[in-house]
This record gives structure tokens, sequence and C-alpha cells, in this order.
């Protein structure tokens, strides 16, 4: 792969803002894409009047009924009369909203970017949000073996864990770690402090995974205010920086390949360090949000980004050097598992976070290192898209 | 923010939500899908009790279920292969939920299975496999990994009730 990685114009984030993350809120996505935005906006100090570019992600029509969701929730992120661009890569989609945004800003199309991704799962209210989940595999020689979508996740779980010899224990830590950490976190729908037992025995859906594995259906929405280096030093003492990107697509058939390492990670992230500059990603990055939707996710992840050897992120969750106060802070804010899973939203709240981590502005879930690299991942569809992106303070 | 108190939004639990759903639908879509030029084949040969794949000759790879191209190689496949129906445990799960998360009376146990085509040999990076069921296992051959590397065999349903279908594949049985 090949890419001119060598782009002039620098893009800062800026602010930033969330709603709650709720099984269910009252607000319409509307509602609730007005409220993040309108908070990010308050961050950065700018207005709607602002912002010249809109840049959106959302994950399925389907969990909110609304079949042009994202020019119908737009109205919420003050886009009349504005460009806007809807991006989309299933789960991978949260991550994938600020890379997009960084290209209409550092191409120099747009100067102030208003960055927004929501869900609004609770809609599609019977029998199950995840029944909508039903039509995303391949329509005719997998849709007939009427399969639920935990199914791909625990198949993938527990060849990581024949593979790399990871037992339940060791993926439950990831749990216990994530909702630990979110009980700092003000959006938080999932914080809990529970034990190793507590996920064992939560009930068992598709062995390996139990409830408890798995982070929870939401509501809610998350953005971020982009903007070019000039606005950025108009606005700021302490723009944080767009060092890297990185997305990359493998193909659906996701039964064609070993599925103990997620080359659909590792792929994405290298693009995003060779943007970076970065040679060694355990030296560089002080604090990282992996996508953790499944418990055992965060580790599979970890690996993928080069922060954990192969086969060996759970010996780093056990010895504590993922926790918060650890060498290598992992999902600092409680995670999707925490903190809660509105798909893109989701995804954008991990960006969010290293944002907060950087500037110093996490509160109670800041980390104790110092950071001045961070990055946030996240994956999408049938085990194929991955998407990166590193900010440096 | 105005004349409403948005706060971060406001949650509602699960009996305030249902006594204050204003529109509930159910759109009714139903989906005709085509099979194309390599699964109409695959189908063709499902009904025959043979499962076919496509290779291609510039990488090796096999495709099971087929495609008319190599994703990896950007070209033509090569011509039409079949697997013996047999293959070996990839990795298998026990699902005790159904599609739409109601529990299930007795376990499903789920594999990916790694298929057998005389002639060709492949690594655990890429290589033909499908997702189905098991039927002659237990969810403790699963809890005990026993499972992994089992071989397994297509159990077909009988040549009349057969329609081209995925599902012509019964299960594959543990040999
Ligand atoms: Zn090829």
């Amino acid at each position: 792969m090949r890419f001119n990685l060598r782009v002039k114009n620098r893009v800062a984030v800026i602010g930033a803002g969330l709603t709650l993350f709720r099984r269910r809120l009252l607000e319409t996505p509307q509602e609730m894409v007005w409220i993040a935005a309108s908070r990010a906006l308050e961050q950065a100090g700018l207005d709607f009047r602002d912002i010249d570019c809109v840049i959106s992600g959302s994950a399925p029509d389907a969990f909110d009924g609304v079949h042009l969701k994202g020019e119908y929730y737009s109205e919420g992120a003050g886009v009349v009369g504005k460009p806007h661009i809807r991006v989309y890569v299933g789960g991978g989609t949260g991550v994938f909203v600020p890379v997009a945004a960084w290209w209409y800003v550092a191409s120099g199309l747009c100067r102030r970017a208003l960055v927004v991704a929501e869900e609004k799962m609770s809609s599609a209210a019977e029998p199950h949000p995840q029944a909508v989940f039903r039509h995303i595999w391949d329509p005719l020689v997998e849709k007939p073996l009427n399969p639920n979508l935990i199914w791909i996740f625990a198949l993938e779980m527990h060849r990581y864990m024949h593979k790399c010899r990871v037992s339940k224990e060791d993926i439950a830590l990831v749990s216990i770690k994530n909702k630990r950490n979110a009980l700092d976190h003000p959006s938080a729908q999932a914080a809990a402090d529970i034990t190793v037992d507590d996920v064992l025995n939560s009930p068992m859906l598709v062995y390996p995974v139990n409830r408890l594995d798995i982070s929870p259906v939401s509501d809610g929405a998350a953005a971020l205010v982009m903007v070019s280096e000039e606005w950025a030093r108009r606005y700021t003492d302490n723009p944080i920086w767009v060092a890297g990107i990185g997305f990359t697509l493998d193909t659906t058939s996701w039964t064609n390949r070993e599925l103990s390492f997620p080359v659909y990670v590792r792929n994405a992230a290298e693009m995003a360090y060779r943007m970076a500059g970065i040679d060694n990603p355990v030296k560089s990055i002080d604090v990282v949000e992996p996508y953790d939707p499944f418990d055992y996710k965060e580790l599979h992840h970890l690996e993928g980004l080069g922060l954990a050897p192969r086969c060996g992120a759970a010996k780093l969750t056990r010895e504590g050097v993922t926790a918060r106060d650890g060498d290598l802070p992992t999902c600092p804010s409680g995670g999707l598992l925490g903190v809660g899973n509105p798909i893109a939203a989701a995804g954008l709240m991990k960006v969010a976070e290293i944002f907060w981590q950087l500037r110093g502005e996490a509160g109670a879930r800041q980390v104790k290192n110092d950071p001045v690299t961070g990055l946030a991942q996240a994956w999408g569809d049938l085990m194929q898209a991955g998407t990166v992106i590193i900010l440096r303070r | 923010m105005g004349m409403f108190r948005l706060r971060g939004g406001t949650s509602l639990s699960d009996r305030e939500f249902r006594e204050i759903v204003k529109e509930s639908s159910e759109p009714r879509a139903r989906y005709s899908m085509t099979a194309g030029q390599a699964y109409s084949r695959f189908f063709e040969g499902l009904k025959n009790g043979v499962i076919l794949g496509t290779v291609c000759d510039s990488c090796g790879m096999v495709f099971i279920p087929p495609k008319i191209y190599c994703p990896y190689c950007f070209r033509s496949v090569s011509r039409w292969v079949e697997s013996s129906g047999e293959g070996k445990v990839f990795t298998a799960v026990a699902s005790y939920i159904s599609a739409d998360v109601k529990p299930l009376d007795k376990p499903e146990i789920v594999a990916v299975i790694k298929l057998d085509v005389p002639g060709y040999r492949f690594d655990n990076y890429r290589f033909p496999g499908i997702m189905h069921r098991i039927c002659n296992a237990s969810d403790e051959d699963v809890k005990t990994q026993r499972i992994f590397d089992a071989r397994v065999r297509a159990r077909w349903l009988p040549k009349e009730k057969r329609t081209g279908s995925i599902n012509d594949i019964e299960c594959f049985e543990v040999v």
C-alpha cells in the first residue's frame, strides 16, 4: 500500500461533547445530535454559525427506523445550507467520522467542521434491537441458517481463546476494568463494580459469551469540533492534533480467515502509524481506546494495534498494565462495556476521551502518565473494517 | 440551552418508554434475491450433494462459497473445484438463544468448518471455510474445546427434500 501521507494542512480537535448514553432516551435523533453538538461547540468556543461543514456517521438506518437517517438527524447539527457528508463502516463508523472530517479539513475544503455521530437503537424495539443485525449476514449462504449476531463474536472469541490459550476468567477482567472505569464517566450507562464470578455467572448467551461479556444496547450521540491550524490557534492554546489516520477494508467472507488475529485492525494501524511517524507503538502511544463491544475484543484489538504481543494482551491486563494508572491505560473512559454502545456514537466517544485525556481534562478518569499521544480504534462489519485515529498534543 | 431543559438527555425506564411511545410501525419488506453467477451453480451443486468452489490459480485460494473473481488478486477465477464434503472444525460455539434473542430449549452447536478440497492445501491464514451447524456434538464438546480440529462430514437432506439452499446440508457431523 502506498499513500500520500505528506499532507500540508494540520487538523486539530478543539472541542468534544456527549449526551448521556442510556438504554432509552426521550430525545429524538435530531435532539440528541443537537445536545452533543451544542456541548462540543461550547467547549470549543464556537457557535453553529461558525461551522462550514458537517461530517456525520450512524449505523444501519434500521435502528432509528428512518431510512434517510443522516439527512434526518443532521438538522440538529446546524446543517442547513452547508455541505454534509455521512460515512459508514458498521461499528467502525464512530472512528471513521473524524477520519473523514480530517480529509475535508486537511484538504482545505472545510476549515471549521462539526463532527457528529448518533444512534437511537431503542426505536427498533420489537423483538429486540439485535434483530436488526439479522440483515448483515450474507443473504444467501448465512442468513438461511438463522444466525444470531452473537454467533460471529462467539466464534471469533472461542478461536482466540483456543489459539492463544486465554481463559474466560482472563477475558472477564476486561469487562470488570472497563465497567469500573466508567463509574467516573458522567454519560455512563453500564458502570458497575463487578467480579469475575459476576461475569461468569451472568446469563450464558452463546458459549463462550455471557451477558456481561457484552456492551449494552444504547441511545446516544457524540460530537467533536475539528478545525484547520489557523483557526485552532485563534480559539485555543492547547489544540489536540490529528497525527495519523488509518482505515482499511477486507471482504465480507469472514469464515475464510484466521479469526484469532485482527488483520483488519493491523492494516489500518500500520497506515496510521506511518502517517504519525511512529515506529514503535508500544513506546509512542501513551493512552489507548481500543474498540470493546465485547471484552475479548479489547485484547484482540490491542494485539492488532501492536500494543500487545500476539496472544499477550491477557497477560498485560492481568498485570494491571492496561489499568487507568498502568503503563498503557486502556479504555480509561470505561469503553463500550461501561459507558455504553450507541454504535457510531460509542466510537466517537472514544475519540472524545483521547482528546480530553491529552488535554488533561478527563477529571476523575485522568490517566497518570501525562499522555502526549493517544489512539482510538474501532472495527466494523463482518470482521473486515478497521478504523484508527492518532491524536497528539 | 433555551426553553427546554436538555441536560445530557432524558433517560426512560422500560415502563416509561412504553407509556410515551407515539408511533409504532412494522415495516414489511420482502426481499427476493437473485443468487448471481457463482452462487447459482453452487446451489445447483448442493441439490446434487456436492459442495462446489472456484479456484484462483494466481494465489491458489479456493473460494467456498464460490466467487467469480479473486478478491485478493483482482482477477477472474480459473475453474470450478469440488470439496470432498469433509473438513475440520476451525472454531465452534454453543448457542442458547435464537436469532431474535429468545431462549432455545436445546443449545445449537455452530462452527466454522475449514473444508477439504482434494489436491489443494491451505494454511490457517486463508482457506475455504463456511459457517454451519454441527449436529452430533454437545455444548460440553464445545466448552472443553474437544471439538476444535474434529473431522466433520456434511449430512445431506434426502434428495427429494433439497431445494438448492445452504440448508440442503442438514448439518455437519463429527466422524
Ligand atoms: Zn488469487
